[in-house]
């Protein structure tokens, strides 16, 4: 059972390239040449170099003591919202600037749901003296107003997009539209591991490094190999695959990603792709998506902008039909109660996407003995607003 | 296997320049215009009709176009719905028609059901622009084959001219060369790029024709196209030209008046 992608791009039937004509010399150029820089010692030495002495790698893996005890386990959280711009988002979009620049594409353009990949991506064009356009919905530039102006200050063009939802989906498709019209100048930083081949398996190899991390950590503060359980959160799932990858291959290691159910699965209201979803092409790749019979795409509901999205990677749509990573999903309501949980008793507020997984917790029937990692994947300064309205109705 | 009759064909058979095609979205302005506006296009003078299947992520259309799917998706539109509508289609309709869509409501359909129900309305050709040749080849092409559907691929300004003898080798009907990267509607001025990119399309001396889209908006963006290729596409112009007006019909035959050579 292999984990990774084929020659063509595919996860069992998952993945591909379903790209029109006008991206093809882009993305062939780009598969043909990923793994190559990629491998490259100099691609290697910058990377890592950037990830220590600028993102602040490696992020801590921090054993929380207080949540440890209250969920009756031992609880390390990786720390991803320490990283230079408050999530995990950096890690990819310093591998992205860094392969464009070999490319030697000067203008670059990104979509973003929470803003935190656009605030990651305005980063590392103004650290490359590279153009920077961010397509964001226009709700979620409402919604995650601080993030618009972080991209502002950090010199990058933002561009509200009034279509469809006004949601993440609907920013994705502006900036394929975009790249579709500059395809000779441009390179797409695609956020998370979805897209057409090679985005998924790039971005994916770029996020490994949270996994590479966790497993050298829990080795030096532990002495154990690997982790009883590792939980992260999946809309598209880049933090999850990152998480997870340095896994994939040890059976023993349970893993779990956790969607958003929105206000419930059954709600109408709902990003739980996983449970909701059927195989379609969305985004240049055959994957999971929430859709009607008709094969019309809908609009995903939830409270965190970065979950908010109707597919999930092509990786994780086959990690899910070969069973090796469990998929669950948390509504609306039982994320910002433990995005609240982990500020009171640990000192940490979480993005709400991060939430998302530390909420899982609380269903899980964990003993004693076990070791179980929760990414968070970012800070929550951002949904401050939001987490404001929740103690507000608390009273 | 040896082709049968096909109306896309025979139309370059008989007429080998100065063809205008044009494209509509099913379902748009209203649900039921799809045939009867298809009808005004025809008596206007088009010879070749493109029908647009809407979908909520059209990632390859520009503003207009998108107005337009989402429009007839509110409307009710769906491929269920128009393979129904498009009963109606011949023998009231005579020009080749194409259904042009994005790939996911064709697999959410099923390929040989698209593929039988399309031939059984008297559809000619299908243009996907999400489906590169490559995977149509490994997936799609033998359904089209034996439903007697041509595949319409495209060719762009980036493609090479080795890919792009490939796509004349694997396609039937004609080729659809997009004549800038832009998404549909950006407006195009008749510039030196587009001439010398036609005029390098034209001196590959391909086995099929070729019909100009992408920024096609005028009479004399035809007569420009003209020296270089078979004829052109019109649709986001088209589609602007029909959405202003209280009757859509008028409007199109008006509009088709206006550009036809």
């Amino acid at each position: 059972m292999s984990y990774f992608p084929d020659r063509n791009g595919f996860y069992g039937r998952f993945g591909g390239a379903y790209i029109p004509e006008m991206l093809y010399p882009n993305i062939k150029r780009l598969s043909e040449s990923y793994l190559k820089i990629l491998e490259s010692p100099s691609f290697q030495e910058e990377f890592d170099t950037l990830l220590r002495d600028y993102a602040g790698r490696p992020s801590p893996l921090y054993y929380a003591s207080r949540l440890s005890q209250h969920y009756g386990a031992s609880v390390y959280l990786k720390r991803e919202d320490l990283n230079h711009t408050g999530s995990h988002k950096i890690n990819n979009t310093i591998g992205q600037i860094l392969m464009a620049k070999r490319l030697g594409l000067r203008r670059i353009i990104a979509e973003t749901g929470a803003g935190q990949h656009g605030v990651a991506t305005a980063t590392v064009c103004a650290l490359l003296g590279m153009e920077c356009v961010v397509y964001m919905g226009e709700l979620d530039t409402q919604r995650q107003a601080p993030n618009v102006e972080r991209m502002k200050m950090l010199g990058a063009k933002v561009v509200p997009v009034t279509s469809g939802s006004k949601v993440l989906k609907d920013a994705t498709n502006e900036a394929l539209r975009d790249w579709i019209a500059n395809p000779e100048n441009t390179h797409y930083i695609i956020g998370s591991v979805v897209g057409p081949h090679p985005y998924p398996d790039m971005v994916a190899r770029f996020q490994s490094v949270i996994s590479a991390e966790i497993r050298q950590q829990l080795q030096n503060k532990t002495g154990k190999e690997l982790p009883d359980l590792v939980v992260a959160c999946v809309g598209g799932g880049s933090n999850a695959i990152g998480s997870f990858y340095h896994f994939l291959e040890a059976p023993e290691v349970r893993l779990i990603g956790v969607e958003a159910a929105g206000q419930g699965v059954s709600s109408g209201h709902s990003a739980a792709t996983t449970a909701l979803g059927r195989p379609g092409v969305l985004h240049g790749s055959m994957t999971l998506l929430m859709q009607d019979a008709d094969g019309q795409i809908e609009e995903a509901h939830s409270i965190s902008a970065g979950l908010d999205y109707p597919g999930i990677g092509p990786q994780h749509a086959h990690l899910f039909e070969v069973r090796r990573v469990q998929y669950a999903n948390v509504t609306d309501e039982e994320a910002l109660k433990a995005g609240l949980l982990l500020a009171r008793i640990e000192g940490i507020i979480p993005a709400l996407e991060s939430a998302h997984a530390l909420a899982h917790l609380s269903k899980l029937e964990l003993s004693g003995s076990e070791t179980v990692v929760v990414c968070v994947s970012g800070r929550g300064d951002k949904d401050m607003q939001t987490y404001l309205e929740y103690l507000g109705r608390l009273g | 296997m040896t082709l049968s009759y096909n109306r896309i064909t025979e139309l370059f058979k008989r007429k080998p320049s100065g063809i205008l095609s044009v494209y509509c979205t099913a379902g748009y302005p209203s649900l039921n215009d799809t045939v009867p506006l298809v009808g005004a296009m025809q008596s206007a003078g088009a010879d070749m009709v493109e029908i647009g299947i809407p979908f909520s992520d059209p990632v390859a259309d520009g503003p207009t176009i998108q107005g337009s799917n989402e429009q007839a998706l509110r409307n009710g539109m769906s491929l269920e719905r128009l393979m129904a509508q498009l009963k109606d289609l011949r023998p009231a309709v005579n020009i080749p028609a194409l259904l042009m869509g994005y790939v996911n409501p064709i697999i959410q359909y099923g390929a040989e059901n698209f593929c039988r129900d399309a031939a059984e309305a008297g559809i000619d050709g299908v243009i996907i622009p999400d489906l590169p040749p490559e995977v149509y080849l490994r997936e799609f092409e033998h359904f089209f084959r034996s439903f007697n559907i041509l595949n319409i691929l495209l060719v762009t300004p980036q493609t090479t001219d080795e890919r792009i003898r490939w796509i004349d080798s694997i396609s039937t009907g004609f080729i659809y060369a997009v004549s800038s990267s832009a998404i549909t509607g950006g407006r195009l001025a008749v510039d030196q790029q587009r001439s010398a990119y036609l005029l390098r399309l034209s001196q590959l001396k391909l086995k099929n024709p070729l019909l100009v889209g992408f920024g096609v908006s005028s009479r004399e963006d035809c007569l420009e196209i003209g020296k270089y290729a078979s004829g052109v596409i019109i649709g986001s112009a088209f589609i602007r030209a029909i959405n202003a007006s209280s009757d859509a019909a008028a409007s199109a035959r008006d509009f088709i008046k206006g550009v036809v050579l």
